[in-house]
C-alpha cells in the first residue's frame, strides 16, 4: 500500500502534452488567457491523468479509460450539420438555442443570438476580446483547482459558447445549449461554455448531450455558470445515451452570489464512461442552491457523480439529492463533498443519495463527505444502497401486473422522485418520458 | 442524573489541562541504544530469548519496512517522525519475568496503584469477587508485561492468558499459526515497524466452547522518555467460544511527542464471539499542542467461523493524534461485526479514526455507530468502509455517525465509503453534524441547570448509544473521562 511509486507517463499523457505544444500558437486568447492554459497545462503535466489514487477520482481510474489520445476533433463540415440539424426538433417561436457540434459552435443552427435580453457569441471570440472580468469569470480562480480533467480542460479550450442574460430579465421558454457529438470518426473534444445570469434574471437552462455516430469520443467539456445576485436559475442538464466508447469529463462550475436560487438537475442515460464533476461555491449570502439528478446505468456503464459544495460564507444552504439505477454490470459511482469554512456559521447542507441495483453484477460506490470547520451549522448526509424491495414487487404483482412492468413501476417512482425537484412542467414531463423509454429498453432486454 | 451528577463533579474537581495520569515513575530502566537496525531488531529479539523463527520473522519484516514509504493520506498533521532517534525497547529494571507481584518493583505497583489498575490478585480477590466483577489484568509497562494476574485461575477453564513473549514460547503453535495472518507483515507502514520490533503485548486463546469466566484487561503505559511503544495483541477465540477484553492506556506529560504503533490482530471461529473495549486516555498534549502520544494503530479482526461475532467498542480521548479504524473482516456466513465509537477531541488533538466492515460471507450484518465530539482547536474525523463483495449475499449493513461541535474553531469530518458489489446487499448510511441545539440547552437551563450541567446531559445523551455497549466499570471511566476532554470548552 505504501511502497514507493514513480509515476511513469502513459501514452495518452505524453500525447496530450505533446499535443498542447503543438496546439499552443493556435488556440483561441489573448495574453491572459495563454497564461492560463500555460499554467493549466503545467498542473497537468505534474499531476498527469487521475487515478484512483486520487481520492476525488477514488472509483474513475481515468488513466486507464485513455489509454491513448485520440486526435483534436475538427470543426464540422456541411454535411454534418446538415445531419445534426435534421436531429434536431424545430426551435419553438421565441426560444434561444445554442448548439455545438464537436465542441465548435455553430451559427447555422443556433438561434436567436442577439436579442434585447440575451446575447449569446462564440466564446473563442470571448477568449480573444473579452473584458477582464469575462475571462475572470471563465477561468473559475475558486473552482476545482488541482483538479488534472479540468485543468485539460483549460489548457485545450475552444469551441463553445458565452451566454449572457441581461439582469431583470425573466424568460418564458428554456435557453437550450444543445451538445452533440458527431462521432464519425475518432475525436477528442475540448469545449468550455459559460452562461451569466444578470442580476435578478430568472430562466431556465436545458443542456443536453447527444451522441450521433459511434465513432470513439473523449469528451472533455465544462460549462461556467455564474449568478448574479438576486437570480433564480432552473439548469437541467439531459445526457442522452452515448455510445460504450465514449470517455466524457463534464465539468459544471457555480458561482453562487447573494440571495440566489440555483436549481441543477441531472438525468443521466449512461453510455461509455462518464465523470460528471460538480464544483459549486458560495460567493456571498442568503443563497440557496439545490443539485439533483437520476442516474440510469446498464451494460457496462461507468457513471461517477462527483461534486464538492463549498459553503465559503454564511447562511447559506445546499440540498443535494440523487438517485441511482443500476442494471447490468453497470458500475455507478457517487462522490459528495460539503465543506463548510471557519467562519461560514448558519450553513444548512443536507445530502442524500439512494440506489437501486438490478444487476447481478452491478456496483454501487458511494462516499458522502463533511467537511466542517463552523459549529453553528445543520449539516447531514444519507447514503442507502439496495435492491428493489420485494414486498412493494410482491403488491404490485398481486394487483395483476407482471414482473417486468411490476419493476418498471416502482423504478420509474423511484428516479421520479428526484425529477419532481425540476419546477418547469414540460421539462418534467419530458424527463419522466425518458426514463420511462429507458426502463422500458431495459424491461425487454 | 446521579452519572451526570458525577461527570460534572469531576469536571469541577479538575483544573484547565489537568490530565491525572501525567506523572512519571523514576524507575531504573533497561533500554537498548537509540535508532533502528537488524542489530536493534535482534537485539530485541535476544531480550526476548525468541527461537530463530521468530528473529527471522521480524528481520523479514525490517527489511520490508525499509522499502516503504509512511502514509499521509489521513487528516492528521505532525511534523516528520525521526525513527532514528528513537528507543524501541525499555523494560524496567527489574524484570524479565517476576515469578510473582512479590518480584516486582514496588515502584511500579505504585504506579499501578496510580493508575487505579489492582493488580494484586489477593485484593481483588477480597475486594471484588464478591460483586461478581473480577477482572484478570495484564500490565504492560513501556516494552515488557510486568504483571498478569490470574493466570492460574484461568488456566483451570483452558483460556490461556499470558504477554504474547511468554506465548512465543509456551504456545508456539498458536503464535505461529494466528500471527500475523490478520495484520500480515506487509499490512502497512506502521504495523509493519510494529511487526519488527514489537516488544510485548497479551496473548488470549479461548478453547472450543468456554466462555470466559471474567474480563480480561490490559493496561498500556508508556513511562520512559523518547521511548516508542510497540505492542501486539493477539486474541484467538475458538468455536464457540466467547471473551471480553478491555484495554486502557495512559502515558506520562511530556513535551515531546511519543509513537505508539500498536497491531491487535483478533481472530474468532465458528459462534465464537470476542467484544474488544478500549478507553485510549495516552497523553494528549497541553492546550497548545505541545507533547502528546501519536497513537498509530492497527487493529483488525477476522471473523473466520461461521455465526462469529466481534464488537469493537471504544472511547478515545487521549492522544495527540488518534490514527486508527478497528476493522471486521466477515469472513465466515452469518458472522457479524460491530464497532461503537465515541471520540472526544479538545485542544489541538487530532482524530482521524473509523472503521471497515468488509462483507465478505454470505449473510454477514454490520453496526455501526460513531459519535464524534469536537471542540476547542481540534479536528476529529470519522472514515469508515463499508465493503460487499460480489458473493455477500444479503449483506446487511447500518451505519450512524453524529458530530458535535463545540466552540467555533474545531471541525469535524466525514468520510464514509460505501462499495456495495451485489445487488442483494443492503447498506444505509447517515450522518449529521450540529453543535448543541440552543433549543435544548435552553430547556435545560430554564429547568435550573448551568451551562455546564445542561452540556454535560446533553453530551452524555449523544454518547449513550455507545456508552452502554461499554462493560460497566469501564462505561463509569469512560463517563468520567469525557467530561475530563471536554473540559474547558463548556460554558
Amino acid at each position: 500500500m505504501s511502497a514507493t511509486v514513480t509515476r511513469i507517463k502513459s501514452e495518452a499523457e505524453a500525447s496530450l502534452e505533446s499535443a498542447f505544444a503543438v496546439a499552443r500558437e493556435s488556440l483561441p486568447g489573448q495574453a491572459k488567457v495563454q497564461a492560463l492554459r500555460d499554467e493549466a497545462a503545467a498542473l497537468f503535466a505534474c499531476n498527469g491523468l487521475p487515478t484512483r489514487r486520487v481520492e476525488a477520482w477514488h472509483y474513475t481510474d481515468l488513466r486507464a479509460a485513455m489509454r491513448t489520445m485520440l486526435p483534436l476533433a475538427q470543426p464540422p463540415g456541411k454535411a454534418l450539420i446538415a445531419k445534426a440539424g435534421a436531429a434536431l426538433a424545430p426551435a419553438a417561436e421565441g426560444q434561444v438555442r445554442a448548439v455545438l457540434i464537436d465542441g465548435y459552435f455553430i451559427d447555422e443552427l443556433s438561434v436567436g443570438l442577439i436579442t434585447s435580453d440575451i446575447t449569446m457569441r462564440p466564446l473563442d471570440v470571448t477568449l480573444a476580446e473579452g473584458d477582464r472580468v469575462a475571462i475572470e469569470i471563465l477561468s473559475t480562480p475558486n473552482l476545482g483547482r488541482g483538479d488534472a480533467a479540468l485543468a485539460l480542460n483549460t489548457a485545450f479550450m475552444q469551441g463553445g459558447v458565452e451566454i449572457d442574460v441581461e439582469p431583470g430579465y425573466h424568460a418564458a421558454l428554456p435557453v437550450e445549449l444543445i451538445q452533440i457529438n458527431s462521432a464519425d470518426k475518432p475525436s477528442a473534444i475540448f469545449s468550455r461554455s459559460m452562461v451569466r445570469a444578470g442580476a435578478g434574471s430568472k430562466f431556465t437552462l436545458l443542456e443536453r448531450h447527444i451522441s450521433l455516430g459511434t465513432e470513439a469520443v473523449q469528451k472533455n467539456d465544462a460549462l461556467v455558470l455564474f449568478t448574479s445576485g438576486r437570480s433564480q436559475v432552473e439548469h437541467v442538464f439531459v445526457r442522452e445515451r452515448a455510445p460504450d466508447s465514449q470517455t466524457h469529463v463534464h465539468s459544471l462550475l457555480l458561482n453562487v452570489w447573494e440571495d440566489v436560487k440555483l436549481n441543477s438537475f441531472a438525468l443521466v442515460e449512461g453510455g461509455g464512461l462518464l465523470r460528471r464533476q460538480i464544483f459549486a461555491r458560495f460567493e456571498s449570502e442568503r443563497a440557496e442552491l439545490s443539485l439533483s439528478g437520476s442516474t440510469l446505468l446498464r451494460g457496462k456503464d461507468h457513471a461517477d457523480t462527483t461534486l464538492v459544495v463549498d459553503h465559503a460564507n454564511p447562511h447559506n444552504s445546499s440540498r443535494e439529492y440523487f438517485k441511482h439505477i443500476v442494471d447490468g454490470s453497470a458500475t455507478g459511482v457517487f462522490q459528495g463533498k460539503i465543506i463548510v469554512a471557519p467562519h461560514a456559521q448558519k450553513t444548512e447542507g443536507m445530502m442524500k443519495s439512494q440506489t437501486i441495483l438490478t444487476g447481478v453484477d452491478a456496483a454501487m460506490y458511494n462516499k458522502p463527505e463533511l467537511e466542517i470547520f463552523a459549529d453553528d451549522v445543520t449539516c447531514g448526509h444519507g447514503a442507502t444502497v439496495g435492491a428493489l424491495d420485494p414486498v412493494q414487487l410482491f403488491y404490485a404483482m398481486s394487483r395483476g401486473l407482471p414482473r417486468a412492468d411490476a419493476e418498471t413501476l416502482l423504478l420509474e417512482a423511484f428516479a421520479g422522485d428526484a425529477i419532481d425537484r425540476v419546477a418547469d412542467e414540460s421539462l418534467r414531463d419530458m424527463l419522466i418520458a425518458r426514463v420511462r423509454s429507458w426502463l422500458q429498453r431495459r424491461a425487454m432486454s | 442524573m446521579a452519572a451526570v451528577q458525577e461527570t460534572v463533579d469531576t469536571v469541577k474537581s479538575l483544573d484547565v489541562d489537568a490530565y491525572k495520569y501525567g506523572f512519571v515513575t523514576d524507575i531504573e530502566s533497561d533500554k537498548a541504544p537509540k535508532g533502528l537496525s537488524e542489530d536493534i531488531v535482534r537485539f530485541i529479539s535476544a531480550k526476548k530469548n525468541e527461537p530463530d523463527w521468530m528473529t527471522q520473522w521480524r528481520l523479514e519484516a525490517y527489511r520490508l519496512w525499509l522499502t516503504m514509504r509512511e502514509p499521509h493520506w489521513a487528516r492528521v498533521e505532525y511534523p516528520k517522525i525521526d525513527y532514528q532517534d528513537l528507543y524501541y525497547y525499555s523494560a524496567p529494571k527489574s524484570t524479565p519475568g517476576p515469578k510473582s507481584l512479590d518480584e516486582v518493583d514496588p515502584e511500579l505497583l505504585r504506579t499501578y496503584e496510580k493508575l487505579g489498575i489492582p493488580l494484586r490478585e489477593r485484593e481483588i480477590l477480597l475486594g471484588v469477587e464478591g460483586a461478581g466483577t473480577r477482572v484478570a489484568v495484564d500490565a504492560v509497562f513501556d516494552s515488557v508485561s510486568v504483571a498478569t494476574t490470574f493466570k492460574a485461575e484461568l488456566a483451570k477453564s483452558g483460556v490461556i492468558f499470558c504477554p504474547i513473549s511468554e506465548a512465543v514460547h509456551s504456545h508456539p503453535e498458536l503464535v505461529k499459526k494466528y500471527l500475523g495472518s490478520v495484520v500480515p507483515v506487509s499490512d502497512n507502514y506502521f504495523a509493519t515497524l510494529n511487526s519488527a520490533v514489537f516488544s510485548d503485548g497479551s496473548f488470549v486463546y479461548i478453547p472450543p466452547g468456554v466462555r470466559c469466566p471474567m474480563e480480561l484487561s490490559t493496561y498500556f503505559r508508556i513511562n520512559e522518555k523518547n521511548t516508542g511503544q510497540f505492542e501486539r495483541t493477539l486474541i484467538i477465540a475458538d468455536k464457540g467460544a466467547y471473551v471480553s477484553y478491555l484495554e486502557g492506556c495512559t502515558a506520562p506529560m511530556r513535551d515531546e511527542n511519543q509513537l505508539h504503533a500498536a497491531v491487535v490482530e483478533l481472530i474468532t471461529l465458528d459462534d465464537a464471539e470476542i467484544k474488544y473495549s478500549t478507553v485510549q486516555n495516552w497523553y494528549p498534549g497541553d492546550s497548545e499542542g505541545k507533547g502528546g502520544i501519536y497513537n498509530f494503530v492497527t487493529k483488525r479482526a477476522d471473523c473466520r467461523g461461521d455465526r462469529s461475532k466481534v464488537s469493537w467498542t471504544q472511547v478515545e480521548t487521549g492522544s495527540a493524534i488518534t490514527w486508527k479504524y478497528p476493522s471486521c473482516i466477515l469472513r465466515g456466513e452469518s458472522s457479524r461485526g460491530e464497532f461503537y465509537s465515541i471520540a472526544i477531541s479538545n485542544g489541538r488533538q487530532q482524530v482521524d479514526s473509523g472503521t471497515k466492515m468488509m462483507h465478505l460471507g454470505k449473510n454477514t450484518s454490520s453496526r455501526i455507530i460513531s459519535k464524534g465530539i469536537s471542540a476547542g482547536r481540534s479536528n476529529n474525523t470519522y472514515r469508515g468502509q463499508v465493503f460487499a463483495h460480489k458473493r455477500a449475499d444479503n449483506a446487511r449493513n447500518f451505519t450512524n455517525c453524529d458530530s458535535l461541535l463545540i466552540g467555533e474553531k474545531c471541525g469535524a469530518h466525514t468520510i464514509p465509503y460505501l462499495d456495495a458489489r451485489n445487488r442483494s446487499a443492503v447498506f444505509e448510511h447517515e450522518a449529521t453534524t450540529s453543535k448543541i441545539a440552543e433549543d435544548q440547552l435552553f430547556y435545560c437551563r430554564q429547568r435550573g441547570l448551568d451551562a455546564e450541567e445542561a452540556t454535560a446531559l446533553i453530551v452524555n445523551g449523544f454518547v449513550r448509544d455507545v456508552l452502554q455497549q461499554l462493560p460497566m466499570e469501564f462505561a463509569v471511566e469512560a463517563q468520567k473521562l469525557i467530561a475530563v476532554s471536554l473540559e474547558g470548552s463548556v460554558g
